[in-house]
């Protein structure tokens, strides 16, 4: 199993990471040396097994919808954000311009 | 005696006679950081004033008459993994360099509110990515027995400061063995509880479905002791086990005459001429000190009367596909949030926020920001892993790769409970090898991953597993130590944990320590 530069691309694009040029060729070969680990999987008869997401059985855990204060202030939590207005985020303009 | 060489079990015992008083403790600690940590690079940070004045609480609090516990006045360190309120934490990546979080783990409450002393933030593989400490974004640390090799990892730096005496016992995350692998490469004992008996609030998340927190120590005995606060349900994390939380440290202590123990015949592969040979590729890697040291463990639990019992855990070799497969892809969703918008590095930032590593930069829309903050923030490993785990959810690739993960899961999981029909405990090696060299591994995911051949089928079936040291192997003249693993059903910290025990105090080498 051997990934195309394009495929490694993609993958970049669909996980929003850009990659400088060397980076792709890298994670081409090793991406795919890790795939290949993965070939084993289809040696097993898998029929009819059910999927197993939570290991221990537990279910639908229920508590009461309660209104409790946060541990941190609004101004606490905006102390880490890159960029910040008062009491907001600044992000870049998200909404096109109409011409 | 040094203080610092102390146990948490004896230091407790000390404090609480009041021979000594935890500040003495506690700078006796910061005192032999400053002298050994340049050598070892075990902390990120160190929160010297923090730490001291936890310790003077502690002292008048037990003047008082009104001590918390055992771990009251015990300087503990923390992986960097866990969210500390008002402590920088960086899950040792650049993308979180700065972070500052205005909560504490569940974890880390709990050790404060039974009043230990935290120490400061040990180094890990970044995002727990890794087995080395290699991986980490800031430095890599070195192993205590020989400072040329790697500690192990993810919680390397856990390890590695409990086998150098920077701490009396440390906290360490386990995905796939990351508390067990730095455990035994640096011959200290690691548990890695039951999938949901402890708290993943506040610690930077992995793998949802296989992350575990758990104790790292200088005996099984501490071990315990740490499990007794950090275990039990919690309101903030809905996976957590409503069982009871039993007194471990007094479940060890019982003899293990009679007790069952499995051995996998998939992991000793031994022809009949008496040759080591291997019939598959995952479990040839076996280094033969390991197998010596490992074997002469299971005769010596055999001396203690246990039963030894050859068993089969057929879906094992699959173990790795299955953890590889599960393990990215949910590592891909967890770091999706780190889009440099709401905290950590962000393209966006003016320089003088930045990091010196981290160049400024311009994004001319959102979605700028989210590839350009990720593509430069995140380190090789977390990109690997998250394009990984990308591909196996992608469309076209989920029924492939993850839904099979998911189905092959389920036998591995079988297996173990199978097992545990017939034995009251399995014991396999931690680590095919004993530490390897620093940039040995480095730039080959493969064989990295590999190292991780015995630890990780332990995750995806949720059982409880310790690693205890069992021996040492030799390399360019020094001593390298040996960890087996100790492996129980879901929810037998304190049989596991008495099994280590029992054994520790059998082959008595807890005395011997690496020379620094």
């Amino acid at each position: 199993m051997m990934l195309t530069r394009e495929e490694v691309l993609q993958i970049a694009k669909l996980a929003s990471l850009e990659l400088a040029d060397d980076e792709v060729e890298k994670f081409r070969q090793q991406l795919s040396d890790v795939l290949e680990l993965f070939k084993k999987i289809d040696d097993v008869d898998l029929k009819n097994i059910e999927e197993t997401s939570q290991v221990t059985g537990l279910e639908n855990v229920m508590r009461e919808d309660e209104v409790l204060p946060s541990e941190c202030s609004r101004e606490e939590l905006l102390e880490n954000a890159p960029r910040k207005n008062e009491n907001s985020i600044i992000v870049p303009k998200v909404i096109e311009d109409k011409q | 005696m040094n203080l610092y060489e102390l146990t948490i079990a004896e230091a407790a015992k000390l404090l609480a006679e009041k021979k000594i008083t935890s500040v003495e403790l506690t700078q006796a600690i910061l005192d032999r950081i400053e002298k050994v940590d340049e050598k070892i690079k075990a902390y990120i940070c160190v929160t010297k004033d923090k730490a001291l004045e936890q310790a003077k609480e502690s002292d008048k609090r037990r003047a008082a008459g009104k001590s918390l516990g055992k771990l009251d006045g015990i300087p503990i360190a923390i992986k960097d993994l866990l969210c500390t309120k008002g402590v920088e934490t960086t899950a040792a990546s650049n993308i979180l360099k700065g972070f500052v979080p205005c909560y504490n783990a569940t974890v880390v409450q709990k050790l404060e509110d039974a009043g230990a002393v935290i120490l400061g933030k040990a180094n890990l593989d970044a995002f727990a990515h890794g087995s080395s400490t290699e991986n980490s974004d800031f430095f890599t640390t070195k192993n205590p027995w020989d400072t040329t090799r790697v500690p192990g990892g993810s919680s390397g730096g856990s390890a590695a400061a409990v086998a150098a005496d920077l701490c009396l016992g440390a906290i360490g995350t386990d995905t796939g063995g990351s508390i067990r692998q730095p455990a035994s490469l640096c011959g200290v004992v690691g548990l890695k509880p039951t999938f949901g008996r402890v708290s993943r609030y506040g610690v930077i998340a992995m793998a949802s479905s296989l992350d575990v927190i758990g104790p790292i120590a200088k005996t099984a005995e501490d071990a315990a002791i740490m499990m007794e606060v950090i275990a039990g349900r919690d309101r903030l994390d809905s996976t957590t086990l409503i069982d009871k939380v039993p007194e471990y440290s007094s479940e060890i202590g019982k003899e293990i005459k009679g007790l069952k123990v499995g051995v996998p015949k998939e992991y000793f592969v031994v022809s009949s001429s008496g040759v080591r040979t291997s019939t598959t590729h995952t479990y040839s890697g076996m280094d033969e000190d390991v197998e010596k040291a490992i074997k002469s463990a299971i005769e010596k639990l055999k001396s203690l009367g246990a039963e030894i019992i050859e068993i089969s855990l057929p879906h094992a070799d699959y173990g790795m596909a299955v953890y590889y497969i599960l393990q990215p892809a949910e590592v891909s969703s967890n770091l999706s949030r780190y889009d440099g918008i709401k905290y950590g590095f962000s393209i966006s930032a003016s320089s003088h926020q930045l990091p010196a590593c981290l160049p400024a930069g311009k994004a001319s829309s959102l979605r700028e920001v989210y590839t350009k903050s990720r593509g430069k923030g995140f380190g090789a490993e977390a990109k690997r892993r998250i394009m990984l785990g990308t591909y196996v959810l992608s469309a076209g690739y989920y029924d492939a790769y993850y839904k099979k993960a998911m189905q092959l899961r389920t036998l591995v999981k079988k297996d173990f409970e199978d097992a545990f029909e017939k034995v009251d405990v399995i014991v396999t090696p931690v680590s095919p090898t004993p530490a390897f060299k620093i940039g040995e591994k480095s730039d080959d995911p493969v064989q990295m991953y590999l190292s991780d051949v015995y630890t990780v089928p332990i995750n995806p079936a949720g059982v409880p597993a310790v690693s205890v040291p069992a021996g040492f192997a030799t390399r360019d003249g020094k001593k390298l130590p040996v960890g087996m693993q100790v492996i129980g059903p879901q929810l037998s910290e304190g049989r596991i944990l008495n099994v280590a025990h029992q054994f520790e105090k059998a082959i008595n080498i807890n005395n011997v320590k690496p020379s620094l």
